[in-house]
């Protein structure tokens, strides 16, 4: 296993990254600036069928699944939620489905984004998780001796 | 930046220290930041004296009320029901028999689907409602037609905001049963003409439910100078306690309404073979009603009746016009519902800008607003827009607040941007 696909220490780094910060606003500004370098996703692909709905703004997901490992590909309405987005694509794109479906994402927390995934109706970011998990589950069934 | 030459003295700006006191979360902060809370809409804050009497309550007097023969249960009962007879003062009813409690406004104008609804909705029948009504309007209506196999018909919005009355004549015909319209849009603020409808409305024979969740707040209320046959509210926007809402109706049409809820207190006599039913206002009212928070609600509408309504609304009035001036100012910021008569309500997008990023942001320099598609949807997607921010003001905010606001606005853009 090398070093990058390991969701921890990818996680870490990210924590790392955040501990630099000092003040709410260069938070944010950051994670605003990851939204805004995120690639959008095609047209094409922002379909109902792609929706993860919250309540508020929109997070299109895509998945495709190649020599045992999930890439995920994603677009928000909102650039902020879309930058932390950006950060969960970063840990769990190019992952195999058992490591996307065990990882418990303790970044979130640690980096103090852990109201994004309260239990309001706000966003979409907790449904985003479920649904990159949901795909994790669906491709380890489809095809469950490939590691 | 300060703009005192907009800022106009109100009778309440003169007491707002003592005012503010009287609301005690208004001193907390909200990440470091002194609270600045414009989700009065939403639910406004409760004064001490709402707080104190539930604690009062609980602490004193907590009984079952109606039945029980010992002095807990009677004073208890007598608190509550002076409750019923401030509201009815409160909304100029005719008797207090035509105040039913009810958990909200969502559960009132469901009672009335469920019951008026039921009973005199036939196939082929039409309900009409108003595009800007929030869901707690829609769905109810939406079952009954859906159940009854008749039609919903929408009063359409104009760009402004303003309902589009010149369509009334065509939309109401003998067919219609009932008309549910908002009497201020939650979303927009827009102050709709009610009177003008429940007299068009009546005039073809249909009913008219009012929905009074944002009117009732700041507008003086007479439902029977009004004349519509129910008008519905919470207590939690009128600085009372949640959970609790109203249900006024007039007199003979509830009489004549099959009952909602089965259980206690709504009953005369049970036996196996058959129950009758107790008289108005009880015969609405199954099972254990939310004492404490009834019992409180009385005085909030104390709280506002002794500061004055026509000063609340004429503080309201400036501090609307103070931001709407203020928000004006900021480029590509658009304002939806531009009616002369409109809530203490901004609702408003900005040209890129998801409504949600603007929240979150304002969030973190404590400042609270609503942003989103507040419950009213099909009004969203008559704009076009997937949401709006929502700023609210009640009778505690401040000018100084609105400058918070506008700055903190101004900064989460230049963030965004």
């Amino acid at each position: 296993m090398s070093l990058s696909s390991d969701i921890a220490i990818i996680e870490a780094e990210i924590i790392d990254e955040f501990s630099l910060f000092d003040s709410w606003e260069d938070k944010y500004e950051y994670i605003i600036d990851l939204g805004k370098k995120l690639p959008p996703l095609a047209a094409a692909h922002k379909t109902d069928d792609n929706k993860v709905r919250g309540c508020q703004s929109t997070v299109w997901l895509i998945a495709r699944y190649e020599q045992g490992k999930i890439y995920f590909e994603a677009d928000s309405d909102a650039l902020i939620v879309k930058g932390l987005v950006s950060m969960l694509i970063r840990v769990l794109s190019g992952r195999t489905p058992d490591e996307i479906l065990t990882a418990e994402l303790g970044f979130i927390d640690a980096i103090g984004m852990h109201s994004h995934l309260a239990q309001t109706r706000s966003n979409g970011l907790r449904a985003m998780i479920k649904q990159m998990k949901h795909y994790a589950l669906a491709f380890k069934n489809i095809n469950p001796n490939q590691e | 930046m300060v703009h005192h030459n907009l800022r106009e003295a109100t009778a309440l700006t003169e007491r707002m220290d003592a005012i503010r006191a009287q609301f005690p979360v208004l001193n907390r902060k909200v990440k470091s930041k002194p609270l600045v809370y414009f989700d009065n809409a939403a639910t406004a804050q409760k004064p001490i004296t709402v707080i104190q009497e539930l604690t009062r309550y609980y602490e004193q007097y907590n009984a079952n009320i109606h039945r029980g023969i010992h002095t807990l249960a009677e004073e208890a009962t007598e608190a509550f029901e002076a409750t019923r007879d401030a509201i009815k003062d409160f909304i100029h009813a005719g008797a207090r028999e035509e105040i039913i409690f009810t958990h909200g406004t969502t559960e009132a104008i469901n009672l009335v689907a469920r019951t008026w609804g039921r009973e005199h909705i036939q196939e082929g029948d039409e309900i009409l409602i108003s595009a800007v009504e929030h869901h707690a309007n829609i769905v109810p209506w939406q079952i009954v037609c859906e159940e009854k196999k008749a039609n919903l018909k929408i009063i359409p919005v104009l760009e402004n905001g303003a309902l589009d009355i010149e369509a009334l004549p065509t939309l109401l015909s003998t067919r219609t049963k009932l008309v549910a319209v908002s009497q201020a849009s939650n979303a927009l603020g827009t102050i709709n003409p009610v009177a003008q409808i429940i007299e068009m409305a009546h005039e073809v024979g249909a009913v008219v439910l009012i929905d009074g969740a944002q009117s009732v707040v700041h507008l003086d209320i007479d439902v029977q100078a009004l004349n519509c046959d129910f008008f519905v509210f919470s207590a939690h926007k009128l600085y009372g306690p949640t959970g609790v809402g109203v249900l006024y109706g007039k007199q003979e049409i509830l009489e004549s309404m099959p009952v909602f809820l089965g259980g206690g207190e709504m009953i005369k006599e049970v036996s196996f073979e058959k129950t009758t039913y107790n008289e108005l206002p009880y015969k609405f009212e199954a099972g254990t009603p939310n004492i404490a928070n009834v019992i409180a609600f009385k005085h909030a509408l104390t709280f506002v009746h002794d500061l004055g309504r026509d000063a609340i609304r004429q503080h309201e009035h400036c501090l609307l016009a103070y931001a709407t001036d203020l928000l004006s100012q900021i480029p590509s910021l658009r304002i939806l519902g531009n009616t002369p008569e409109k809530l203490s309500l901004i609702s408003f997008v900005i040209d890129n800008i998801h409504p949600q990023d603007l929240g979150i942001l304002l969030d973190n320099q404590g400042i609270a607003v609503r942003t989103g598609h507040h419950c009213a949807q099909p009004l969203m997607h008559r704009y076009n827009i997937s949401g709006t921010v929502r700023a609210s003001f009640a009778l505690y905010n401040t000018y100084d607040e609105i400058d918070v606001f506008v700055e903190g606005l101004k900064k989460a853009v230049r963030m965004l941007s």
